[in-house]
Parts: C-alpha cells; structure tokens; sequence
C-alpha cells in the first residue's frame, strides 16, 4: 500500500519543489527580519536556529493537511471505491495513507535541513537527535494527514473543504510554538496551543534538529501525545472512511 | 461448494448448494425521502451474464454499490456465495470484483502499478503479484501498454484496464456498472468479447448494468429491468419479450413496457450531464 504511494511521489517532483518554496520564503525573509530586529526572544539560541524547528514542521503542516483533498478527489472518481471493494481492512487504508504522507515529510526535510546549513543554522548531527527528528517528523506528517481525512469524510466536497483547510491551518500554526515561544503568547493562545499536537511536534524537532535546542515538555510526553493523537486520528478515519464513498 | 476454494469458509458453507450465487430480499435504500432501491427481491445464477437495465435514476448503481458492500441497505438482506452483504461484509469483499460506473484507475500510474497496487490490496502472495498482474494484461490485450501511464489510453484500454482490475484476484462474481458507457463501437464489442471470455475461462458469474439493448442481446443470459427503484420484470431476454404480448417485440419494446418510457425521453439534467462527465472523463 505504502510502496505504492511512493510511485507517484516519485513522478510528481514539481510538487515536492513548489512546496519547498514556502519554508524557503519564511526562513529567509521572517527569519532574516526578525533576527536582526531581535523582537523575539529566543534566550540565547539565535533566532534562525529557533525557528528552523518550526518552519520544518510548518511545512509538513501545510501539505499534510490537504491530504484529504486527495481523497476527496479519489472519491469524484471511482478510486476510493477500488479501495474499499477490496478486502483490505480501513484502518490499513487509512494507515498508508498517514505513512505516505510522512514520507513526503522526509522529503521536506532533507530539503529544510539543505536550507538550514546553507543559512549556517546550528544543525544537531548526532544521530540519536536525527533519529528524533525524524519521528517527530514521521508522526506530525501523520497525525496531520489522517486529521484533514477526517474533514474529508465529514464535508465530502472538494469547495468546503478547501474553505475549512484554509480556515483551518493558519491558526494551528499561529497557536502553536512554530515560530515564537509559548511564553511569549497571552494566556488563552497559550492554553490552545497546549492542546495543539503541533506544539509537541515543534518541541520535539526542537530538541533534536538544532544544537542548543531545549524544549518545554518532556520528550517522552512529546512522543506520547504524538503517537496517541496519530492512533486517535487512525481510529477514527477508518470508521468514517466507508461513509465518503456513500 | 463452488466458492470454497477461493476463501474456506468458516462452517455452514459446505451444506450450501448454490444454485444461485447472489441473491436479494426485499432489499431497500432510503436517501432521505427518495426510495433509490425499493424492496427490490431477485437472483443471479452461478456462471451467468445478468444485465440489470432501467432509466436513469432507476437505482441501478444503488443496487450495485449495496451488493458491493459499499452502502448499507435500509431494510432487507442479501447474500453472495451465501456470505450476508452486511454481516459478512469482509467475507463478501474477498469474493467480489467491482468496475464502477466512475473511472477507477489511477492515471499517474502505469497500467501494471495500478494492477500491482490491487494484488497488494487483496493480498496476493507477493511472489505472484507480478504474474497475476502479467496474466491479466495478456488476458486484456494490454501487455503491449503495460508500462505506459493509463493517463494516455483511450477510453477502450481504461475499461479493460479496470476489468483486468476487478479480476485479478479471480473473484466469483464481478459487478461492471455501464461497462461500456461512452466507448466507440469497436472498443465496445472489444469490451464483450472480453467479459464472455472471462466467464468461459474462470466461470466468472457477472451482473453489469447498461442501457443499450443491443448490449443486453448480445451479452446477457437473463435481464432485469428496474423502474423507479423496483425490479419490474426478470428472465432471458426471449421471455420478456414474449411477456409484452407482442410476436415482433424487440427489446426496446420490452423497455417501453416495463419501464413506462424509452430510454432518452427518461433522462433528466443531472443524469445527461452526469453521462456526458463519465464519457468525457474516458476519453
Ligand atoms: N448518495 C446519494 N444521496 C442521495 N440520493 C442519491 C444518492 N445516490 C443516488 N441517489 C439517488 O438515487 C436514485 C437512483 O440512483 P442510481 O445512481 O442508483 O441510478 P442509476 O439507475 O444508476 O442511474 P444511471 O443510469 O443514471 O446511472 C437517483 O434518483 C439518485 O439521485
Ligand atoms: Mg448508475
């Protein structure tokens, strides 16, 4: 299932550099802007070394979560009800779906790791912390993924959920600690972005990507919310999955 | 018996003769107040070719997509191979093939990844997966394309793709919703040939919806005709005719009688653009 995915990736290179252009716009001219300006702060960690972190995940983010427009999409044809005539269970359906959208996500990265070197970021090259990364990496793409199937499920139209996506995504960015600190926020974004599975996707490429990067929770809490939140999603995708085809 | 030998059965199989190998009980679907399948009661024997026929609206791929598993039924029951289309769901699935009306190859994949990616779903021992898919080809006209992205193949080729699709993991039974809709003549009988082909050589029992008549004398053992959600009438296409009453009758007047209007006079907006979407999409 997963291998296949892989396939299509493989003959869509276009796609995977317009999106590499995103990051690259913010790192070089938020990140340029805001370090010189120094109105964040960062404590003594620079600020590009801060947010390259979040622009990572911001990134995998933003392609994430239009993964269920493609199933919308296979729906409006008749390949969603290819998948589910066969007698493939959901949740593996669903499942290869969330891995092939962490698979984009290390495509992302390596890009992202590109840029940061080329902008002298800190890079963090022990490869426990690279292992890390790459999980926190793997999960968020995941999470994210199978979130934005659940949406599909429930809208089933391409227009409405394009409106939903766009809703959607700038504030689970904002409240989240992609590109300032939790500290920084007033106490109610703070209080969201607790509940932000990107907040702990963030805190966890924190700690790994670059030197110097602390983080705000435990990893072991980073990795568990990751992962509950992932299976959570899975479960549920895979009971509303069905109902897109009706 | 004859469906034990793809995926034995748990128990209760073995005792069950099936004369027929998909058959309906009052089966119902309600969409809010519109009643698309209405206590619809029917069977399709084992190895034969059952065109289901009816204008549109008539619930013809409701139908199809009840007994596929992908829609619940609001009342009633069916079985295949005497699975039960709702409890035994997954059972049901393992011995189905499915062509929907829509297109269902992926057009960003060569014709042999999209089989490949179906052996996957159905669990086709690795080790066979490229045969099955090779054989399948062959058995499609379609080795020569194998390796070209369906993307450029011609509405004929998409068909039989799909086809070679819903059959790879050699079901009992295969569902084909308007086969043929949208296709030139020759890809039409290209199309024919190859569905008796498959019944002939896998014993394959099939029920494909259409609404060419001439589709339906030329392929079809028996027919249904389905009428504002009802089967309305059933038997070999010899039968009903001779029940209009009519010495001359042809199938188009079999049509007339049971469905209560011709084809074209039948079809609103949504279904013409619906059809014109589907042919455009094909080619
Ligand atoms: N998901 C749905 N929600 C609401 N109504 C539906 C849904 N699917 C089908 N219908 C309605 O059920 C009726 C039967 O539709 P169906 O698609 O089964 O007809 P059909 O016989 O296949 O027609 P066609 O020849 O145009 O393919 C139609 O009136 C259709 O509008
Ligand atoms: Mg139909």
């Amino acid at each position: 299932m997963v291998g296949v995915e892989a396939t299509k990736l493989r003959r869509d290179p276009t796609e995977i550099l317009s999106r590499a252009i995103q990051p690259a716009l913010w790192m070089l001219v938020f990140g340029q802007v805001m370090s010189h300006a120094r109105a964040i702060n960062t404590g003594r960690l620079p600020y590009l070394d801060f947010m390259a972190p979040g622009i990572l995940a911001q990134s995998v983010l933003f392609t994430s979560i239009f993964y269920g427009l493609s199933a919308i999409w296979e729906k409006d044809l008749g390949i969603l009800h290819k998948y589910l005539v066969s007698p493939a269970p959901r949740s593996a359906l669903v499942a290869g779906k969330a891995l092939s959208a962490g698979m984009r996500g290390i495509i992302q990265s390596v890009f992202v790791y590109c840029l940061s070197l080329i902008l002298s970021v800190h890079l963090d090259w022990n490869p426990i912390h690279l292992v890390g990364g790459l999980v926190a990496i793997l999960l968020g793409a995941a999470f994210f993924s199978t979130f934005s199937l659940i949406i599909a499920c429930i809208v089933k139209s391409r227009e409405r959920f394009m409106g939903i996506g766009q809703v959607m995504t700038m504030p689970l960015f904002f409240a989240s600690n992609a590109i300032y600190p939790i500290k920084m926020m007033p106490p109610w974004l703070q209080a969201i972005s607790h509940m932000n599975p990107l907040t702990y996707q963030v805190d966890l490429l924190r700690s790994t990507m670059i030197v110097g990067g602390v983080n705000n929770f435990p990893i072991g809490l980073d990795l568990a919310v990751l992962l509950g939140s992932t299976v959570v999603a899975i479960v549920i995708a895979a009971r509303l999955y069905p109902g897109l085809a009706q | 018996m004859v469906c034990a030998s793809y995926n034995p059965p748990v128990d209760s199989v073995d005792s069950y003769e099936p004369l027929n190998l998909l058959e309906t009980k009052s089966l119902t679907r309600r969409f809010d107040v519109l009643t698309a399948v209405d206590h619809v009661s029917f069977a399709v024997r084992e190895s034969e070719v059952f065109g289901l026929v009816g204008p549109n609206g008539a619930g013809k791929s409701t139908m199809i997509k009840m007994m596929t598993t992908l829609l619940r039924p609001t009342s009633g029951t069916a079985t295949i191979c005497g699975y039960d289309i709702v409890k035994q769901s997954a059972s049901v699935r393992r011995q189905i093939g499915y062509v929907p009306q829509m297109v269902s190859a992926d057009g960003d994949l060569t014709a042999k990844e999209n089989l490949l990616l179906v052996a996957t779903l159905y669990d086709v021992p690795k080790a066979e997966r490229r045969e099955r898919a090779e054989e399948a080809l062959e058995f499609m006209n379609l080795a020569d394309v194998a390796d070209k992205r369906v993307r450029q193949f011609s509405g004929g080729m998409i068909r039989r793709l799909e086809i070679a699709q819903s059959m790879l993991h050699r079901p009992k039974m295969l569902f084909l919703d308007e086969p043929t809709v949208g296709l030139d003549p020759v890809a039409r009988s290209s199309v024919w040939d190859h569905i008796l082909e498959l019944r002939d050589r896998y014993q394959t029992t099939i029920l494909l919806t259409t609404h060419l008549m001439d589709e339906v004398e030329n392929l079809c053992d028996r027919m249904g005709v389905m009428h504002h959600g009802k089967m309305v009438a059933v038997g070999t296409s010899a039968e009903l005719k001779t029940a209009t009453g009519d010495p001359k009758a042809t199938l188009d007047d079999v049509f007339i009688k049971f469905a209560g209007e011709r084809i074209d006079e039948s079809s609103g907006f949504r279904a013409i653009s619906r059809a014109r979407r589907t042919a455009r999409r094909l080619g």
